[in-house]
């Protein structure tokens, strides 16, 4: 029997492994964020030069001059709403079709669970016109609505076979106590299904958060609507040698540096709530 | 009463989220198969129908050739290289430690690492194509080749070279995708039971023996799902490809997939109807590859 740790060649090469790839994701970000204190020469001239001093007022412009300021907070509005009422329509959705039985059941949840072997490229043309349709093209309304529609098939999906799992008996004891069905659902249902609906309320946050196909085809033209993933896009795919690069690089770290504080604090649940979303 | 009561419960709960999944998802996909017949450019008031023309069209177009090659190569890679690093790192990280006393463990620091490991993860994929867009850059204020040309190496074009761009592309996705199945197959390998290894050990068998002969076998099921996932991220890409290659799926082609393609098709060229075309035969590629997989790997099961 091997009692003692026995330092050797494997655990010294597959400590060099992991130390390699943690250093092939940590430097790339730090890198960039040293390039947001940089002026255009040095961020022209060589790479893994550091910034001559700390220029805080490319932060400042990259807030009011390029927008950012506004892509954030226009993204945090729409997913804040997109992933509210994805949450709200899509465990309506799903407590009713996991725990009741009436005509057309089966159908309608094979419709929402069909959803998912759709790719979105197929509908964009169509949407487009749709959204036109209703006025609705170059607006955070317009934006939510889709959202919510998209992320239903997943949402009903995981959150029907959540309450599927619930027991029945606590619903019974409900509406023994007289409780109406819309009561036992928010008052008894939703507070027991809450690990799922954190998993999947993270699920739905970072999806929604990284959306760049449907505000670029559904906000094409008001750059005042627009949300970050397509304002940076923007900046770097517009911008030529002349433009204010230092500004592209302080924008990519506003987009970057809130998401990774958001995703250490809560790195637990948030890999257990993907986790969750892949194994359906 | 109770019944009626009932119904009138389940029709209020349903009829929001319904109404909004038929009018924004399932009717435009309805559509996108109706208006794939016809050649539709987004103006004319009604779409004139076309048949299969589109189709036929389709496949003599070289472009769509073009992106279906690099599909498969990406279909074929991205899969193959993130499972098997992330395979390894799991291992490593979960049960790389050796056994001592109780059992298997993982390597000291296991939770920092699967932290990092994961970060690129939550990032949007446009922000991190921004991002590796300055790290490829073709001359020394790129990252990678700031670092070559100190040693004294040619700078490489790592996106505008036609043989090389794709697999710049690929990295990138790799870099990104590793640390989610790092975190996803430490789930599945905490799922084992610990005296799997210490029986095994006690009879003998190495770190190698005891990956290829117990946990390989016994996570076949979350590999499994993992492979459907990244071959059905595959078949997307546009992000990556539409913002970090050069000309949004360039040059000339060489890093092109059907989104990007469907998407130029449909708002920048106005083909409305040859969009839906390309978007149908997506589909049917998509659909294909999720029944092959789960087909081909539904052989016998491991009972635990």
């Amino acid at each position: 029997m091997r009692n003692k740790p026995k330092p050797n060649v494997f655990s010294g090469l597959s400590h060099l492994a992991l130390v390699i790839w943690a250093l092939l994701i940590i430097l790339p970000l730090v890198w960039t964020f040293l390039a947001a204190f940089k002026n255009n020469t040095e961020i022209f001239g060589d790479a893994l030069q550091l910034p001559a001093e700390l220029r805080w007022d490319n932060w400042a412009r990259a807030w009011d001059k390029a927008n950012v300021g506004t892509y954030m907070i226009n993204t945090v509005v729409v997913v804040l709403f997109g992933t509210a009422g994805t949450m709200l329509f899509g465990s309506m959705a799903a407590y009713v079709l996991a725990r009741y039985t009436f005509p057309g059941q089966r159908l309608i949840y094979l419709l929402f669970v069909a959803g998912m072997a759709f790719p979105v490229f197929l509908a964009i043309g169509p949407l487009f016109f749709i959204v036109k349709q209703f006025g609705l093209l170059d607006s955070h309304v317009g934006l939510v609505i889709v959202y919510i529609a998209y992320s239903l098939p997943f949402t009903v999906f995981f959150l029907a076979a959540f309450f599927r799992t619930l027991p029945e008996a606590v619903a019974e004891a409900a509406k023994i106590d007289g409780a109406s069905h819309t009561r036992t659902f928010f008052q008894v249902m939703l507070p027991m299904a809450k690990p799922g609906i954190i998993s999947i309320t993270i699920f739905n946050v970072l999806g929604q958060w990284n959306q760049y196909l449907l505000p670029l085809a559904l906000v094409p033209g008001d750059k005042e609507k627009w949300v970050i993933t397509q304002g940076i896009a923007d900046i770097s795919t517009i911008a030529g040698y002349e433009a204010d690069w230092p500004a592209l690089f302080a924008a990519l770290n506003l987009a970057i540096i809130p998401v990774l504080v958001i995703y250490i604090i809560f790195q637990r649940q948030i890999q257990s709530g993907l986790g969750a979303g892949a194994l359906k | 009463m109770e019944r009626l009561r009932k119904y009138g419960f389940v029709a209020g709960f349903l009829v929001v989220p319904l109404t909004l999944y038929l009018v924004f998802v399932i009717s435009p996909y309805i559509q996108a198969f109706q208006l794939a017949l016809t050649s539709w450019n987004g103006y004319q008031r009604k779409p004139t129908y076309v048949g299969l023309a589109n189709f036929g069209k389709l496949f003599g177009d070289e472009v769509f050739w073009q992106a279906i090659r690099n599909h498969a190569v990406i279909l074929l890679v991205l899969p193959l290289l993130t499972i098997a690093l992330a395979l390894f790192f799991a291992f490593l990280l979960n049960l790389g430690g050796g056994s001592r006393g109780s059992g298997m463990r993982g390597v000291w620091g296991s939770t920092f690492y699967k932290v990092v490991f994961f970060a690129p993860q939550v990032l949007a994929v446009a922000v991190v194509s921004v991002l590796w867009k300055a790290i490829y850059r073709p001359d020394e204020s790129g990252v990678i080749n700031g670092a070559l040309i100190k040693m004294g190496f040619d700078p490489v074009g790592w996106l505008t070279e036609p043989s090389l761009a794709l697999w710049s592309l690929l990295a990138v996705m790799i870099w990104q995708a590793v640390g989610f199945y790092v975190v996803l197959f430490s789930a599945g390998m905490a799922a084992i039971p610990k005296d799997y290894f210490e029986a095994a050990a006690l009879d003998g068998a190495g770190r190698f023996r005891l990956f290829f002969s117990i946990t390989l076998p016994l996570l076949r099921d979350t590999i499994q799902v993992g492979w459907v996932y990244l071959g059905i991220a595959a078949f997307d890409c546009f992000a990556l490809v539409q913002v970090l290659s050069v000309t949004a799926g360039g040059p000339d082609g060489a890093t092109t997939v059907l989104p990007v393609e469907i998407y130029k098709t449909a708002f920048s060229y106005n083909k409305v109807g040859y969009a839906s075309a390309m978007g149908v035969a997506l589909f049917f590629l998509t659909i294909t590859f999720a029944v092959l997989t789960l087909r081909v790997s539904r052989r016998e099961k491991i009972e635990l």
